[in-house]
């Protein structure tokens, strides 16, 4: 019987997250037993034609001819999932999305001219149908095994919407807001990382994106209860996630009272 | 009647990004060739701007997923060398053993999974296990042992969250640290092994007339301090390192091309860092490499493979020293205050030289950024490359020649997400 085929696909994006696949050192080659890998550039010269009965797709859409590319992929298979946060969110290059981009491509290149680039960072889902988002930057590779495995076995993947809050808990973690004053994404931010940051020590900065359903306004609130300027607040809710539509909200929200109130 | 021949390769396997290749021969005289990337830009130097210093590491990480500690070190020292900022000690040693992490395992993935295939003629490391899978089985665990190493220091393998301007976010116990002892123990032997193997495969012939650049240090083959030097005499500070190279934007590639001042191409990475700083390994993995006939300077690229395993090695016992004579400092991170001024870092990525520069307002905030990675500094070398492997290869069918100038690009073990994201360029080009 014929191995199910996988494809891997690259858009705007740093690689971390294919690399996840190849960073399963236990687990790739009784992968690669069972998955034939049949377009996975960054792996193999080999690339078998398609269709492909799962596609993996990381990075941002960015240019006007990855805007076609992504459609040519998705007509190549049944089964297509984002991976990572500038696959389902636009990614950091997504802070483009609130300036001019003629401006950002005079500010890094001599002749702006060569550069094809749209004015937008944006995810995937925005131009084609999505099977299935995983998030993280990077995403976390168990979770990526998983969402792999539920997909060959035809069930939905088992992964937690819930927030990192709930990991700290699970690992008997002391919060960092309540016990160090340590402003902390983690209420907001969903699942996904084991709760990393607070276990380090630090406040969670948001890698897996929004929770479902977060209270982003109520953590904002208490972040400048805490002394949080409102412009650190733009800050925390812009990075990885920034394009995400409850962090992007929350931005935009904080950045109006920035206006209003003329002050950092 | 003319003979014209075109290779093209619009996507390039096995290298981390997007680039392509295009090499045209007519009547056996070759009359272009290209490496181009075609990667999108994303425009790191101008969002830094208006942002805080402290966010640079984590932000930086994001241009590469394989090397991301060397974005987070080259950002840190900056930031340190523009506030007056010095990290000794259990600190210093720290991120040291966090880099040896990062070289271990990207050497070891480029090494096993992205270019032996290439001298035992496989498509990928997965094809090449079907044959020899006890021998990608040893990469993977290699690969793995380094991942280890930035797992426990950073945090996790890909994007470090423990990194921070100053030190670190949490210090790892000595007990935590040991516990890394026995793997790295193997891995000593499997680097070495390494060397062995890929010592015997059959390198094509190629001497080339590089200028190595790289970081030089009084006491320790280089990660973190040091400074820039060259084989062709340039000694300068990392502060100095404008004056010395430049970068230009080609129409090609949405990376820039670097090249020093009024001399042209230069060559950064593991060949460059073995030939000026072979004395610096330890004895162990100067032996080994004398064993499998590498002369203390390579200048054949194809051997690059060859002193990827020797740095491996190195990064291993470099790992087990500083975990042996650690001791665990009071403090994470080393207290200071921001204040207006400009820094420049610059450490040896896997891939070879990483240099940043930042101006920092009086509140903290960037005011003005500069990143040139290593690929964007070989780019104009991995072509000269490419120009002179073609010559003496052009009596080869077109599927071979286009496998052999492949394997000639990922000698360099390119990183074209890297590369693309540059700076404010000073100099243009037609």
């Amino acid at each position: 019987m014929a191995l199910p085929t996988l494809a891997v696909h690259k858009f705007a994006s740093c690689d971390g997250c294919q690399l996840s696949l190849l960073d399963l050192e236990d687990e790739l080659l009784a992968v690669a037993g069972v998955v034939q890998i049949a377009n996975f550039m960054e792996a193999s010269r080999e690339v078998l034609p398609p269709p492909y009965d799962v596609t993996l797709v990381e990075g941002s859409i960015t240019t006007a001819h990855d805007a076609e590319r992504i459609k040519q992929i998705r007509e190549e298979t049944p089964v297509l999932i984002t991976i990572g946060a500038c696959a389902t969110a636009g990614g950091i290059q997504a802070l483009r999305n609130w300036k001019d981009v003629d401006d950002f491509t005079r500010y890094v290149y001599a002749h702006p001219d060569y550069i094809d680039t749209l004015r937008t960072s944006r995810p995937i889902a925005d131009y084609v149908q999505v099977d299935f988002e995983l998030r993280g930057c990077p995403i976390s590779k168990q979770q990526l095994f998983e969402v792999l495995v539920a997909f060959l076995q035809g069930r939905r993947p088992n992964i937690p919407t819930y927030s990192v809050c709930v990991e700290c808990k699970l690992k008997g973690n002391p919060c960092v807001m309540v016990s160090h004053g340590t402003p902390c994404l983690g209420p907001v931010t969903q699942a996904g990382c084991e709760a990393l940051c607070p276990t380090y020590h630090r406040g969670c900065f948001g890698c897996f994106g929004p929770m479902e359903s977060p209270n982003t306004a109520a953590l904002a609130d208490q972040w400048g209860v805490m002394g949080a300027s409102d412009r650190g607040l733009v800050d925390a809710f812009r990075s990885f996630n920034a394009w995400s539509e409850a962090f992007r909200t929350e931005s935009d929200r904080r950045e109006a009272a920035v206006e209003i109130g003329g002050v950092q | 009647m003319t003979n014209a021949r075109e290779i093209s390769v619009e996507y390039l396997a096995r290298v981390e990004g997007e680039g392509s290749m295009r090499v045209k021969v007519v009547d056996d005289q070759i009359e272009d060739v290209e490496f181009s990337i075609f990667e999108p830009p994303r425009f790191f130097e101008a969002f830094l701007r208006g942002r805080l210093h402290t966010e640079a590491p984590d932000i930086t990480a994001r241009i590469c997923g394989i090397c991301p500690v060397a974005y987070q070190m080259s950002s840190v020292h900056a930031m340190e060398n523009a506030f007056g900022v010095t990290v000794g000690g259990p600190l210093r040693e720290l991120r040291r053993l966090l880099y040896c992490g990062e070289w271990i395992e990207s050497h070891a993935l480029h090494i096993y999974l992205l270019h032996a295939p290439d001298f035992l003629g496989y498509e990928s490391g997965i094809h090449m296990a079907a044959d020899h899978r006890e021998i990608v089985e040893q990469g993977l665990r290699l690969k793995k042992s380094g991942n280890s190493v930035v797992g426990l220091v950073g945090g996790r393998e890909i994007h470090p969250i423990n990194v921070r301007v100053g030190g670190f976010y949490r210090v790892p116990t000595k007990r935590e640290l040991e516990a890394l002892v026995p793997e790295l123990e193997w891995a000593k032997d499997a680097a070495a092994e390494t060397i062995r193997f890929v010592g015997g495969f059959t390198f094509p012939d190629a001497d080339m007339d590089f200028e190595f650049v790289s970081l030089s240090h009084p006491d320790e083959y280089p990660f973190n301090e040091g400074r820039i030097v060259s084989s062709k005499g340039l000694d300068l500070s990392i502060a100095e390192y404008n004056d010395y190279f430049v970068e230009e934007h080609v129409k090609r590639s949405n990376a820039l091309h670097s090249r020093i001042r009024e001399r042209g191409a230069y060559h950064v990475g593991p060949l460059a860092r073995y030939a000026l700083n072979f004395e610096k390994l330890t004895p162990f993995a100067q032996d080994v490499a004398q064993e499998v006939g590498l002369d203390p300077v390579v200048t054949n690229p194809f051997k690059s493979i060859v002193v990827r395993a020797v740095e491996t090695l190195y990064a291993v016992e470099e790992s087990l020293r500083i975990i042996d004579s650690y001791e665990q400092p009071e403090d994470p991170y080393v207290a200071y205050t921001a204040v207006e001024g400009e820094g420049h870092g610059a450490t040896e990525a896997p891939r070879g030289l990483l240099y940043h520069r930042y101006r920092v307002h009086g509140d903290g905030r960037i005011a003005d950024a500069q990143i040139v990675p290593p690929t964007a500094q070989n780019q104009l070398t991995i072509e000269s490359d490419l120009r002179i492997v073609l010559e003496r290869h052009l009596d080869l069918p077109d599927d071979k020649l286009s496998w052999v100038l492949e394997q000639s690009i990922r000698n360099y073990d390119p990183c074209i997400s890297c590369a693309t994201h540059f700076l404010d360029l000073t100099v243009e080009r037609d």
